[in-house]
Parts: C-alpha cells; sequence; structure tokens
C-alpha cells in the first residue's frame, strides 16, 4: 500500500510545477522493477488529487521494463524474472539500465487564453 | 481556456530524498552511523536488537522505533538501558507501513544524537514499502528468517537488492522446516550476488558474536568522525 505515500509524492510533485493552473493529464514514466501496482496507484491518485489542482485529472502510466547492463562487457539486456548476472561473461558486476524509473515525465493543464485584469 | 503540456521529467521521490540526505547531513555532523533495519513482521529484528544493543564493546547505541501502533518493541528494548525513541506512523488514518525521511526527521530533535555513535532505525515489518523510502542512513540491514520460505528474495527483489547485509535468522528452527538454507541463499544471489550474509539465531545465540562484529566495524569505519 506504498501507492498512497506514492501518490502524495507525485500530486506533490505536480502541484509544485503547476501553480494555479488546472491538471488535466498527469504523465508517469514506472519501472517495472519499482513494485507498483498500477491500478492501486491510480485509485489513490484520485483520492489524494482531492481539493488540489490535480482533482478529476487523468493519470498516464508508461510501464518501463526492467534492463540491465554487463559493467564488464557492456551485454545489455531485459529482464522478466529477478537474475542479477551477465548471460554473456557470466559476472554479477551488473547495473541497472531501465526499470526503476519513478518519475513525473510532463503534464497537461488548462491556460486562460488571456489574462483576465484584476 | 486552451491546454498546454508542460514537460517535467522528475522523479516523484526527490522531495523524500531530499529530506533523507539532510537527515544523513545531520548524523554525519553527530559523527553518527545509521542503520535502516527492515524486514517482514515477526522475523525478529526487535530480538536481535535485544542481542547486541546493550553490549556492543566501545559502541553506544540508539534506536529509533517506528511501529504502526504500540511501544511493545521499544518497551522491551528500554530494558536494556539504551535509548530509545518511539515513532508511531499512525497520521490518521491507519497507519503508515513503512517509515519515510521527513517521519524521521520529525523525530530528529528527540534523539540523543551526541550521547550515541549508532543508530539502530527498527523500520515498520514489511518487505516492500519500506525498501523506496531512503530516511538518511549510511546501510540497510534486513531480517529474512528461514520460516518464511526460501522464495522471498524471488518475491521482494526491490528489498533484497537495496540491502548491504541480510541476516538469516531462525537457523534453530530448521529441523521442523521443509526450507533448505542452501536454495535461499542461491535465490538471495540470484537478486544480489555476494551482498553479505550472516546466518543467525537470535534464540540460542548462533552468529549473534559475528552480527556484534560486523555493528561494531560499520561505527569504526566512520570517516572523519569526531572522536
Amino acid at each position: 500500500m506504498h501507492e498512497l505515500s506514492l501518490s502524495g509524492a507525485i500530486v506533490n510533485t505536480v502541484v509544485k510545477h503547476a501553480g494555479d493552473r488546472r491538471v488535466t493529464v498527469v504523465s508517469l514514466r514506472v519501472g517495472r522493477l519499482r513494485q507498483v501496482v498500477p491500478d492501486t496507484l491510480e485509485f489513490y491518485f484520485g483520492f489524494v488529487a482531492q481539493g488540489t489542482v490535480c482533482e478529476g485529472a487523468r493519470l498516464e502510466q508508461e510501464l518501463i521494463d526492467a534492463r540491465l547492463r554487463c559493467d564488464r562487457c557492456a551485454h545489455e539486456w531485459a529482464i522478466e524474472m529477478p537474475a542479477f548476472w551477465c548471460p554473456a561473461c557470466g559476472t554479477s558486476d551488473v547495473s541497472v539500465a531501465g526499470g526503476d524509473e519513478f518519475e513525473v515525465e510532463s503534464i497537461e493543464v488548462e491556460e486562460a487564453a488571456c489574462t483576465a485584469p484584476r | 481556456m486552451h491546454r498546454t503540456k508542460v514537460k517535467i521529467v522528475e522523479e516523484a521521490l526527490d522531495a523524500n530524498n531530499t529530506i533523507a540526505r539532510a537527515n544523513r547531513e545531520d548524523f554525519d555532523r553527530h559523527g553518527v552511523r545509521v542503520v535502516n533495519f527492515m524486514s517482514a513482521p515477526g522475523a525478529g529484528k526487535t530480538t536481535l536488537l535485544e542481542r547486541v544493543a546493550g553490549d556492543l564493546p566501545g559502541v553506544r547505541v540508539g534506536v529509533l522505533e517506528g511501529d504502526v501502533q504500540g511501544s511493545m518493541d521499544a518497551d522491551r528494548l528500554a530494558s536494556l538501558h539504551v535509548p530509545v525513541t518511539q515513532l508511531n506512523t499512525d497520521p490518521g488514518f491507519g497507519g503508515e507501513c513503512h517509515l519515510d525521511a521527513n517521519m524521521v526527521r520529525s523525530a530528529m530533535h528527540e534523539l540523543p544524537l551526541d550521547e550515541i555513535d549508532l543508530l539502530v532505525i527498527e523500520n515498520v515489518g514489511n518487505l516492500v514499502c519500506p525498501a523506496e523510502f531512503r530516511v538518511g542512513e549510511d546501510v540497510r540491514v534486513m531480517v529474512a528468517s528461514v520460516t518464511e520460505g526460501e522464495d522471498k528474495p524471488l518475491k521482494y527483489p526491490l528489498m533484497f537488492r537495496t540491502c548491504d547485509l541480510v541476516l538469516i535468522n531462525k537457523l534453530d528452527l530448521l529441523p521442523h522446516l521443509d526450507v533448505e538454507v542452501d536454495r535461499l541463499l542461491h535465490n538471495l544471489d540470484a537478486v544480489h550476488p555476494d551482498v553479505e550474509r550472516l546466518l543467525v539465531s537470535a534464540r540460542t545465540g548462533e552468529g549473534v558474536d559475528e552480527w556484534r562484529t560486523w555493528l561494531t566495524e560499520l561505527v569504526a569505519s566512520r570517516s572523519g568522525a569526531a572522536v
């Protein structure tokens, strides 16, 4: 249920950039290594967004495959199961090349066509 | 009214990581080494702490006890005469399943940082959520008890992958279980090859000396700390 905390982190990040503009779409990049359940995140996001400029915004989640890179032989491959050793040269000196992202990629906001005089 | 796309590309947990760095700087300034101590509920974190907290030669230990509710663990540890600070994670709707950097920050002023060399932050029992949130630790230690089965590293790779030490606990129960330690270690190596591990039994004391030595050496390895 860390999706609740993660939703709070998303809303805080978006609010910082949106200011007082209403947000219609939030686009996320979520790596498959992050143990995030997309449906659960969407549910909590809708809940946490209430009363903020994100209220009613659609949450778009791009899931990023887990990829590893060998630090010895530079081989790069995708993994389905957690196995952190290089199939090409057998070493365990491997780095995560993709799949641990959890970032707000972009947002869509409503802008007034012209600023009303105050 | 029209709609505009705004490019952001920002790690959503940046705010947590920034606070975690501030915590780490505060700990460093006081020369305190910090362990983020994690496991599933009931794996034996508190018992393994009880075994060593009052008995680390030359090391003054403090404990920050994170629990969803209650002070049972803190009460157990306080009887060892080490300073224990309680941090309940209940914010109003049921209690958080992990500690984050801000919760630890909120307890900072209660921690006796000038009187300790090692702070053990006992996280909420959970193999998923605590792995996501840095709190300002130097190292992460987790307990995996053999009663949890051999497959847990494969099911919770993020937790096992981000640890610096894994304590394999409850070895005394092996005769009663259909669990092979070698298979557990094989799965651990698949997820986190060569991670340090100690085979222990909090109940019989097996491996506890090595656990004590590991913590003592962690404190001794402080660089540039005030003596």
